[in-house]
């Protein structure tokens, strides 16, 4: 569904995007991570033709973007930020939306109908936008990009300022619109959302480092991770042990990843013993996208033997 | 003692619609305050009441031991707020965003360069001094605009969503700089979707439908909240499994983390039933906050809470 081949932009001295290499299969959802400025959103952005490419060449649905125009249709968008018309109401944003893309008043209003009842936004249809809450704006956003019924639908951030409970049926949305065949591309700095992508592609300094499931991704993480359970939450200040690449806090949980199993175990060990730390528990544990996000972000990438 | 913030029935309406209704909480000089609540739950209402900037309909209190409906101008030059829209100039440097406002807040030019380097080395932004915003990465931004609001030195600091649209790493860093502002004295509310931040709050205030549920610690809340036995199920397919996890008879709530499904039975009894079931085996779990926060979400939908009910006092 697309394919990018080496693909440099760069904006005056800022190299955005460096030959970065992807490719996406019909039927898939894929995660784009990635540090902040790493480049996420100017692929984005030159994938659906919005900003051109310095150099390489990107390909959709097999044909060049530059083509794209009579295929429009077949791409759907949902941007960063909410950018539809507060003033507006539901309705009436979506025929706006609509309308650009030249469909007819009968086609959109069946459409509508069609996707505000997956989206869950049929009883609120002349509701202006400004109206609505924050995960409901991006449950509109959505259904505008779904107008032309698209092949390809690429989401930037689409959970973006959402709470938990309405992060969780969003993704549900997406989960549905993927079976009826849509192909996903999005990008979220959400680890937890990252895990529910079928391929996760790690972007770096403008460069896709890394392309695999999550599945894989956690089976061939080099480094072991290790928790520790406190009774009582107090400061642990193991950043500076040796051999201990990355400590986060989760209340009275401490995770840690190390370099070594036996070394890891070790320092901590002498950590709790030395700073007179009873009861607490160490145990070895399953790494998460965060850990392996932390774990690419912060350098570790050059240490991972990519396929 | 006396409180950074204490209010009384703190309400306000906008029209037919109560934003907040009926909000009493006191907050401790010194801690940081997790404000949490589903999207237009009142939360950025709430805040914006307390910096002086929306008259409350009805209620008192005090901020910084001034009233909040006489005295909002003495609030004012002694609080920070950070909005959901970072407040910077994307044509002006870094450093010129940093004098502006140091301008703007009145530093004296004998202390405006010193207070200047120290704001750039806390948003780790030395070095960068002459980059255009408009060139930052938002976590880079994100920093700068913390700098920028805390150039005078606030007592209070109001961040409303400080980091949606952050990267993981980027938001560990912000949170750091929280913490050791807070270390150093300073009161912190804070907004969040994230619940790893809401678990490195000192307290935390669950708000739904403008209403305080709750105001406690987070280990508190989840002793609190979740009764039952919560496991954890890890699944290939958990989205298109939850809703058959969900209609066992024996299982309370079901929810989605990642590619795992956490499952609150009713008794420890059920466990093997729950595993024969779904073919898995179930892991026994600390509930996590984001597990409180579903369930007390959720409560609304479900008829809501009795009216009497406000566990604001400490």
């Amino acid at each position: 569904m697309i394919k990018v081949k080496k693909v440099s932009k760069r904006f005056h001295s800022n190299q955005a995007v460096s030959e970065a290499a992807l490719t996406v299969n019909k039927g898939e959802i894929m995660g784009l991570l990635g540090p902040d400025g790493a480049g996420k959103t100017t692929l984005l952005r030159m994938i659906c033709g919005l900003i051109t490419p310095d150099e390489g060449e990107i390909l959709l649905m097999g044909k060049p973007l530059q083509q794209l125009d009579e295929h429009r249709a077949d791409l759907g968008y949902m941007p960063q930020r909410f950018s539809l018309y507060g003033d507006l109401t539901v309705m009436e944003n979506i025929y706006f939306f609509g309308s650009m893309y030249a469909l007819d008043r009968n086609t959109i209003k069946q459409r509508a109908d069609e996707i505000l009842d997956i989206t869950n936004l049929s009883p609120f249809k002349h509701r202006l936008a400004d109206q609505l809450s924050g995960g409901m704006k991006q449950k509109l956003s959505l259904t505008c990009a779904l107008i032309t019924r698209p092949a390809l639908l690429i989401l930037d951030e689409p959970t973006y300022g959402v709470d938990p409970e309405s992060r969780k049926e969003f993704w549900k949305i997406l989960y549905d619109l993927n079976r009826d065949g849509i192909t996903l591309l999005i990008s979220t700095p959400y680890m937890d959302e990252a895990e529910l992508c079928n391929k996760a592609a790690f972007i770096s300094a403008g460069q896709i480092r890394l392309i695999s499931s999550p599945a894989e991704l956690k089976k061939t993480f080099p480094y072991p991770v290790l928790q520790i359970d406190l009774k009582t939450r107090q400061p642990m200040h193991l950043h500076n042990l040796p051999g201990i690449l990355d400590v986060s806090y989760m209340g009275s949980k401490v995770r840690v990843i190390v370099r070594d199993l036996g070394q890891g175990q070790v320092e901590i060990q002498n950590y709790l013993l030395h700073n007179r730390i009873a009861d607490a528990v160490v145990h070895q544990v399953s790494p998460t996208m965060e850990d392996i996000f932390v774990g690419l972000a912060e350098g570790g990438v050059q240490r991972w033997n990519m396929q | 003692m006396e409180y950074a913030i204490s209010t009384q029935g703190l309400t306000r309406r906008f029209g037919n619609f109560t934003a907040v209704d009926n909000l009493s909480m006191d907050i401790i000089p010194g801690e940081i305050c997790g404000f949490l609540g589903p999207n237009g739950a009142g939360k950025s209402t709430a805040i914006r009441m307390l910096c002086g900037i929306l008259a409350p309909s009805s209620g008192t209190g005090t901020v910084l031991g001034y009233d909040l409906l006489r005295e909002t101008e003495k609030i004012k030059p002694k609080i920070a707020y950070m909005s959901q829209k970072f407040s910077l100039y994307d044509d002006l440097s870094v450093i010129q965003n940093l004098d502006f406002y140091a301008g703007i807040y009145s530093i004296p030019a004998r202390y405006r360069q010193k207070r200047l380097q120290e704001m750039l080395a806390l948003a780790q932004l030395t070095g960068q001094e002459k980059e255009l915003v408009a060139n930052l990465s938002s976590g880079f931004k994100q920093r700068l605009a913390l700098a920028a609001a805390i150039i005078a030195k606030p007592s209070l600091i109001f961040l409303d969503e400080p980091t949606s649209g952050v990267s993981p790493t980027s938001r560990r860093q912000f949170f750091d700089i929280i913490k050791s502002l807070a270390e150093a004295g300073t009161t912190v509310i804070v907004t969040t979707h994230f619940m790893d931040e809401a678990e490195r709050c000192d307290r935390i205030a669950f708000i739904n439908q403008g209403r305080l549920m709750a105001l406690d610690a987070p280990d508190q809340l989840k002793q609190q909240f979740i009764q039952g036995c919560m496991v954890e199920l890890t699944l290939l397919d958990p989205i298109n499994q939850l809703s058959r996890l969900s209609s066992l008879p024996y299982v309370k709530e079901t929810s989605l983390h990642g590619s795992q499904i956490h499952v609150l039975l009713n008794h420890e009894g059920d466990l093997a039933q729950l595993g024969r079931d779904s073919g898995l085996i179930p892991e026994r779990i600390t509930p996590s906050l984001e597990d409180v926060f579903i369930h007390i979400a959720r409560q609304k939908k479900e008829g809501g809470f009795a009216d009497e009910s406000y566990p604001g006092r400490t």
